[in-house]
């Protein structure tokens, strides 16, 4: 038997049995649509009895990424998923998690708000993510899958993105992306770290004062301001270094384009059929897909713009990402957005004409 | 080859089974798949439908407005995806509580009396099987070994015992499809 | 008269009482009077009796004793406020042969964190919850808690609480005696050495619980805040013996032998 494994798996499924295969210890969650498979899933599968891994369904959002803080705080690989009202509910914690510097992966299955709002995919919780999202100057490593093989592979990357940077990582998705089907390999399974491994790899994890160490103290409180500055300062470096280290995009058909979308996730894949649709109708257009989006992959849309004409922003949102965008390009050509909201996915010629309205018409 | 499917009807005619059976047995033949739910305001109405997708290479769109193929098994998919079939494509209907036929010119339309046939072989979980029988006489998209390892990965293994009449469902859905209208 | 060195004082067979080594050398940032520095160290010596200090994980909350962690020599992680049990249960679920316990007054575990509270006594985690009480919010400067007495003055409550207007103060002990996952309830006080080996006794009976894997045990300690309340210690101690008290009674809740 190979130990790569072929399946056809839903993305949140597909992201919970990753998640299993990439050594976690702990999974904490509240059930809400559109991502409750992760946690079915994860019940279901018994995690415990193959790697000992534990599911634990919290009495709330803000119980389960405290949990989280906590497991993470002893140097476990921790994770938990939800969707954007209970994303809301985590910021604080996600908050403390930053300033504390611990690792974990956090899922949010996007969908349209504010408030309440719908159960449908969107892209509007970006400045959420991206921005830090609590209160306080921090990042998350940001990743944005848009396939069922990139929410399996995204796992095992994230806690290892989390673990190197001892910074939280959020995979950023919607109820399409986790509730697509697609074929998706799925890599073997790695063991889970043991206490060893912990106090050797993560010596300042809270797994016990030992003679041998002074004591380990997991906090964000720093009194004295200027001891606070300094931490904050050390944090923004991280960020510097995550900037240069961890960017990651993809362009597809950009090498002869006059036009560029930039899009990630679901609306990348809309974006992508858009490019063949508009290459049938002779308009040369390329996609560059962010696949972080903190990182932003500003220096590659920079470039870009250079020798294009214009660049649309697609987003399932009011318009998030396009500031990073012409942050990025600055006044070298006209940047548009294009995006519909409130759980509405836009066709791919609904893109192609916004692209000939806004752009190559405008 | 790329060939873009929608399949549409009420919930527990089996339609994401259907695609799910489909896609299974396009992983089976070492084809790019997608397999996407209805989503958006398409799901009131105790309607379901899925998209799915068997291809050569990477798939772009997972979501789509205009299908190579609709299989439409009630009125109400009928009245809102008859338009989206591409032109020169293929529509797939099962006359049974259908009121309004399809009418369009510019595309081949087939006929399957599957419910019927369900309930002459006494089993009406089959239905889907036909269905899918018919289709795959029309598109042979993917082989039919490759379709028995499909039923055997996405049915769960309580339900294997019923894939041989699984089989003879599709084979029988092979027989009784028709053309209502074909392009030259 | 032989005078007797400080050498000789130090001796270790003349030595009849020491602090705790799981006790750090910095000064505490309690006011003096109150009683977080002797529940602090009734929970050191347990853990250094019980030789189980290099297995505890303690979780310190927001309040006065947000810093408890630079008192206590051991492994610690500080929670948002409220959240101590969440923090708790992740970490003895992940970790099951380690010692956890949380510190928490009562606007952390009374308010903010009730549902935090309730759910892990609920499920039966098997930790130690340590809950002061005194009636106040000491850290912001003394506003009304959530245990705060009727007719009591705090800044926020400034002609006395008015249950009316402002609520009931509550009873967090005897509400989780009542949740099946609760092992040991028990409300204590620490005002005087008759009361500091009573609670102690009851820690240590809170730890070996956990020790047994026995569920979820439940210390309150009910306290003072001299600085909160606007008076001298010793006026704090009287006031809360004979107000506090009364409301509040001291002894075994709930104890679950099986």
């Amino acid at each position: 038997m190979s130990m790569k494994e072929l399946r056809l798996m839903k993305g949140n499924e597909a992201f919970a049995e990753a998640a299993i295969r990439a050594g976690a210890d702990g999974y904490f969650g509240y059930p809400i649509t559109p991502q409750s498979e992760v946690m079915e899933y994860l019940m279901a599968e018994k995690p415990h009895e193959r790697t000992g891994m534990i599911v634990l369904q919290a009495e709330s959002e803000v119980a389960a990424i405290n949990m989280v803080y906590g497991g993470a705080s002893c140097g476990k690989r921790v994770m938990t998923s939800s969707s954007s009202p209970g994303m809301s509910l985590k910021q604080e914690g996600i908050s403390y998690i930053a300033g504390a510097e611990l690792p974990c992966v956090i899922l949010n299955a996007v969908r349209g708000g504010p408030g309440l709002g719908t159960i449908q995919p969107s892209q509007s919780d970006y400045f959420q993510s991206t921005k830090g999202g609590g209160h306080g100057d921090y990042r998350l490593i940001v990743l944005a899958p848009s396939s069922v093989q990139e929410m399996a592979d995204f796992a095992p990357l994230a806690f290892d993105l989390a673990f190197k940077y001892r910074n939280p990582v959020l995979i950023l998705s919607d109820g399409a992306i986790g509730q697509m089907m697609e074929k998706v390999e799925l890599q073997e399974q790695r063991p889970r770290f043991t206490e060893e491994e912990i106090r050797k790899n993560t010596p300042w994890a809270t797994m016990g004062k030992t003679p041998d160490r002074e004591r380990n103290i997991i906090t964000s409180l720093n009194l004295d301001s200027h001891v606070q500055e300094e931490h904050n300062i050390h944090l923004q470096a991280k960020y510097r270094e995550i900037e240069k280290n961890e960017t990651r995009w993809e362009t597809i058909q950009c090498d002869d384009a006059e036009y560029i979308l930039v899009a990630y996730g679901t609306s990348a894949r809309l974006s992508q059929k858009a490019v063949d649709i508009a290459r049938a109708k002779g308009i040369k257009l390329g996609l560059l897909r962010p696949i972080t989006l903190f990182p932003f992959p500003t220096q590659p849309i920079a470039e870009l713009a250079n020798r294009v004409k214009g660049i649309l922003s697609v987003e399932m949102s009011a318009g998030q990402m396009v500031e990073d965008v012409r942050l990025a390009v600055g006044d070298k050509v006209k940047v548009a957005h294009f995006g519909r909201m409130g759980g509405i996915i836009p066709s791919p010629p609904e893109i192609v004409e916004a692209l000939e309205s806004k752009l190559i018409g405008g | 080859m790329t060939e873009e499917i929608l399949i549409a009807g009420f919930g527990g005619q089996g339609v994401l089974s259907m695609g799910k059976i489909l896609a299974y047995s396009g992983v089976m033949g070492n084809k790019e798949v997608s397999w996407m739910p209805s989503y958006g305001p398409e799901m009131r109405g105790g309607t379901a439908n899925v998209t799915v997708i068997i291809s050569d290479e990477r798939i772009s769109s997972p979501i789509l407005s205009s299908y190579d193929t609709a299989i439409i098994l009630n009125q109400q998919s009928m009245d809102k995806f008859e338009a989206s079939v591409k032109p020169g494509g293929i529509l797939i209907y099962d006359p049974n509580g259908i009121t309004r036929h399809p009418s369009r010119k510019d595309i081949n339309i087939y006929s399957i009396d599957a419910a019927d046939e369900a309930a002459k072989m006494g089993m009406t979980k089959v239905f889907n099987m036909i269905i899918l029988g018919g289709f795959l006489k029309i598109k042979p998209v993917v082989q039919p070994e490759f379709i028995h390892k499909g039923l055997e990965k996405s049915l769960p293994a309580r339900h294997h015992n019923m894939i041989p009449e699984n089989e003879t469902a599709i084979e029988k859905g092979k027989d009784i499809i028709k053309p209502v209208f074909l392009l030259n | 008269m032989d005078t007797i060195s400080k050498e000789d004082i130090r001796k270790p067979e003349n030595i009849v009482y020491k602090r705790t080594e799981l006790l750090t050398d910095k000064v505490m940032s309690y006011c003096p009077g109150c009683g977080h520095g002797t529940a602090h160290r009734i929970i050191m010596e347990v853990l250094e009796e019980m030789g189980i200090q290099d297995k505890t994980i303690g979780i310190a909350p927001v309040g006065c004793s947000v810093l408890a962690y630079e008192f206590m020599n051991i492994d610690m992680q500080q929670a948002a406020h409220g959240r101590a049990p969440a923090l708790a249960t992740a970490v003895k679920r992940l970790n099951p042969d380690k010692f956890v316990f949380t510190y928490q007054g009562d606007g952390d575990l009374a308010a903010i964190g009730t549902a935090e509270t309730i759910h892990a006594c609920n499920r039966g985690e098997n930790i130690v919850i340590i809950f002061i009480n005194n009636g106040i919010y000491g850290m912001t400067g003394g506003q009304m808690a959530p245990t705060t007495l009727e007719g009591m003055k705090s800044s926020t409550s400034p002609y006395g609480r008015d249950i009316k207007s402002m609520g009931n103060p509550i009873k967090m002990t005897e509400l989780v005696a009542q949740l099946p996952g609760t092992i040991y309830v028990t409300r204590q006080a620490v005002h005087t050495p008759a009361n500091v080996r009573k609670a102690k006794k009851a820690v240590r009976k809170a730890f070996e619980n956990q020790k047994l894997n026995k569920g979820l045990s439940f210390v309150e300690i009910v306290s003072n805040c001299n600085s909160g309340w606007k008076m001298t210690p010793n006026q704090a101690n009287q006031w809360m013996v004979d107000n506090m008290f009364p409301f509040y009674p001291l002894g075994d809740i709930k104890v679950n032998e099986d």
